[in-house]
């Protein structure tokens, strides 16, 4: 569905990513897998538009995305949701949520508010309260949300679990597992190895812009090098 | 009346009630025109120094589509509002937003060069000579019993009132209202909904020049236009817009206000030069106990 082809990328004179190739495909829960730093953000932000890359190819169902702008991106069905969330914070939680129909799933806006508020039923109790005043977890339920009202073909969560507590990252996983059962593809960046490969179809392991290894979710579980990669030993 | 030492005049309750309406009746200009800063503030977190400019041109278009074509100028509102806001749009869109590669230090010198292009274009073209429009209707008005207003100042009122209302309404109903909103705090957040923020920061600037449109249609029956006349209202926008707070639009209407009938008052009991100090004066002050004005939020 989404494949990245020798993707070279960075801010200026800086470098981040030195020749990225993966794909997701349709139904498929893939991982990516970093420490801080590696340029998995630096990789979400190039797919989505927000920077260009310097060469490589990024293609969608065999179509060539590469340097399109946002909203064309979001236009296609790939919606990310950032890390940090990025939640308009001076919103309601319903403007929020209108606001991820900007261009996509405008006609179904009401089915679709309706449909974020049964996966999510605290967001319902606040829903004109702003968002800025919210908790970190619901944030990132409203930021979850949000992508969802633009009926993503590909949603790409970029560390969803960062600062949240115990019991609200196995909610999490549990959710984007549901969330993909019902047919959504997902690209989950994230540094919770174990949580994340449990999940997971696929996963890359990325290391200072590179792709070090990759392969099936249950493999790397028992793969001694993902130990070696991911914690630099 | 003694004030720290100094005596002052004493009117009866009339003449100051009637000095307070017509400090309503400028407020309410003051408010139309700082509302525009504002709003370009909030969203582009610039400060938009060619705003006087703009009310400048916008008051000579006023003024020529009176004097050539015979429009009145409150009717003109209809071709200046809707001609402001392609200006604006244009003017930030392939301008401002392009000379500026996204740096707001950068945005805030290309807008002072953008009011300096205009007002020597304009003493060029239309020279230093003040024009003004004479309506029939200037003198008529309703007595209000302590004092009289004429149509002009009830027009002030009412169409600032409405235009603001109507601002607020398109801010919070419609998308491309939320969208500015949304890009005003969180721009990548918004790229990542599919706005465009080239587009909604020139639709911002826009909007901006329709509400200086407006004003100018508002004030070209009482005001003559002159090149220069622009700095003197936005001298006093900025004061507003820092008084209300910053990207406040409820602080831009009650700071309008606010410093209108300060005005008023204080040419009122200090004399026409002197009185235009209480301004800098309650500024001062209001500033000393919230510095981010009255209806800001801290900035972050």
């Amino acid at each position: 569905m989404l494949e990245i082809t020798d993707l070279h990328a960075g801010y200026g004179q800086m470098k981040v990513l030195h020749g990225i190739s993966l794909t997701i495909g349709a139904g498929e829960i893939v991982a990516l897998l970093g420490s801080n730093g590696a340029g998995k953000s630096t990789l979400n932000n190039n797919i989505s538009g927000i920077y260009r890359p310097n060469s490589g190819k990024i293609k969608f169902e065999g179509t060539d995305i590469t340097g399109l702008r946002s909203e064309a991106v979001v236009d296609l069905g790939i919606v990310q949701v950032p890390e940090g969330r990025r939640v308009f914070p001076n919103m309601s939680i319903r403007e929020n949520l209108e606001l991820g129909s900007f261009r996509r799933g405008r006609a179904r806006r009401r089915e679709n508010l309706d449909r974020v508020v049964e996966i999510f039923p605290r967001l319902q109790e606040r829903f004109d309260q702003l968002a800025g005043t919210l908790s970190g977890g619901e944030q990132q339920m409203l930021a979850i949300g949000r992508a969802l009202m633009s009926e993503p073909r590909v949603l790409i969560l970029d560390e969803p679990s960062l600062g949240l507590s115990p019991l609200l990252v196995e909610e999490m996983f549990t959710l984007i597992d549901h969330l993909n059962k019902d047919g959504l593809s997902i690209f989950l960046v994230e540094q919770n190895v174990m949580q994340s490969l449990e999940i997971a179809h696929r996963a890359y392991v990325m290391e200072n812009g590179e792709i070090v290894l990759s392969g099936v979710a249950e493999d790397l579980l028992k793969d001694p090098n993902l130990k070696k990669a991911y914690l630099g030993l | 009346m003694e004030l720290l030492g100094f005596s002052l005049p004493s009117y009866g309750w009339s003449t100051i009630f009637g000095s307070t309406i017509s400090g309503v009746f400028l407020g309410s200009i003051y408010a139309l025109v700082a509302v525009g800063l504002t709003l370009i503030y909030g969203v582009l977190h610039i400060i938009n120094f060619a705003h006087g400019a703009l009310l400048m041109l916008a008051m000579y278009a006023v003024y020529f589509l009176w004097n050539i074509l015979g429009i009145d100028p409150y009717l003109a509102m209809l071709i200046v509002v809707p001609g402001g806001f392609a200006f604006g749009y244009g003017l930030q869109r392939f301008i401002i937003g392009k000379a500026s590669h996204g740096k707001d230090e950068i945005t805030l010198l290309v807008t002072l060069g953008v009011a300096i292009v205009i007002e020597n274009m304009a003493l060029f073209f239309f020279s230093a000579t003040e024009r003004s429009v004479r309506v029939p209707y200037d003198l008529d008005g309703i007595d209000l019993g302590v004092t009289y207003a004429v149509y002009p100042e009830l027009a002030a009122l009412v169409g600032s009132f409405l235009i603001t209302l109507a601002l607020w309404a398109f801010m919070t109903r419609t998308d491309t209202g939320k969208a500015i909103r949304a890009v005003s705090k969180e721009r990548q957040g918004a790229q990542l909904v599919g706005i465009n923020v080239d587009h909604i920061f020139a639709v911002t600037f826009g909007i901006g020049v329709a509400c200086v449109a407006a004003a100018a249609s508002l004030l070209v029956p009482t005001y003559a236009v002159h090149p220069q006349i622009g700095s003197l209202f936005v001298l006093i926008a900025f004061t507003v817009v820092v008084l209300g707070g910053m990207g406040s639009f409820v602080g831009a209407l009650v700071g309008g206000f606010l410093i209108g009938v300060t005005e008023q008052l204080g040419r009122l009991y200090l004399g026409e030069s002197l009185g235009v100090i209480t301004i800098s004066v309650i500024f001062i002050f209001v500033l000393l106990f919230r510095p981010t004005g009255l209806f800001g939020v801290k900035a972050g």
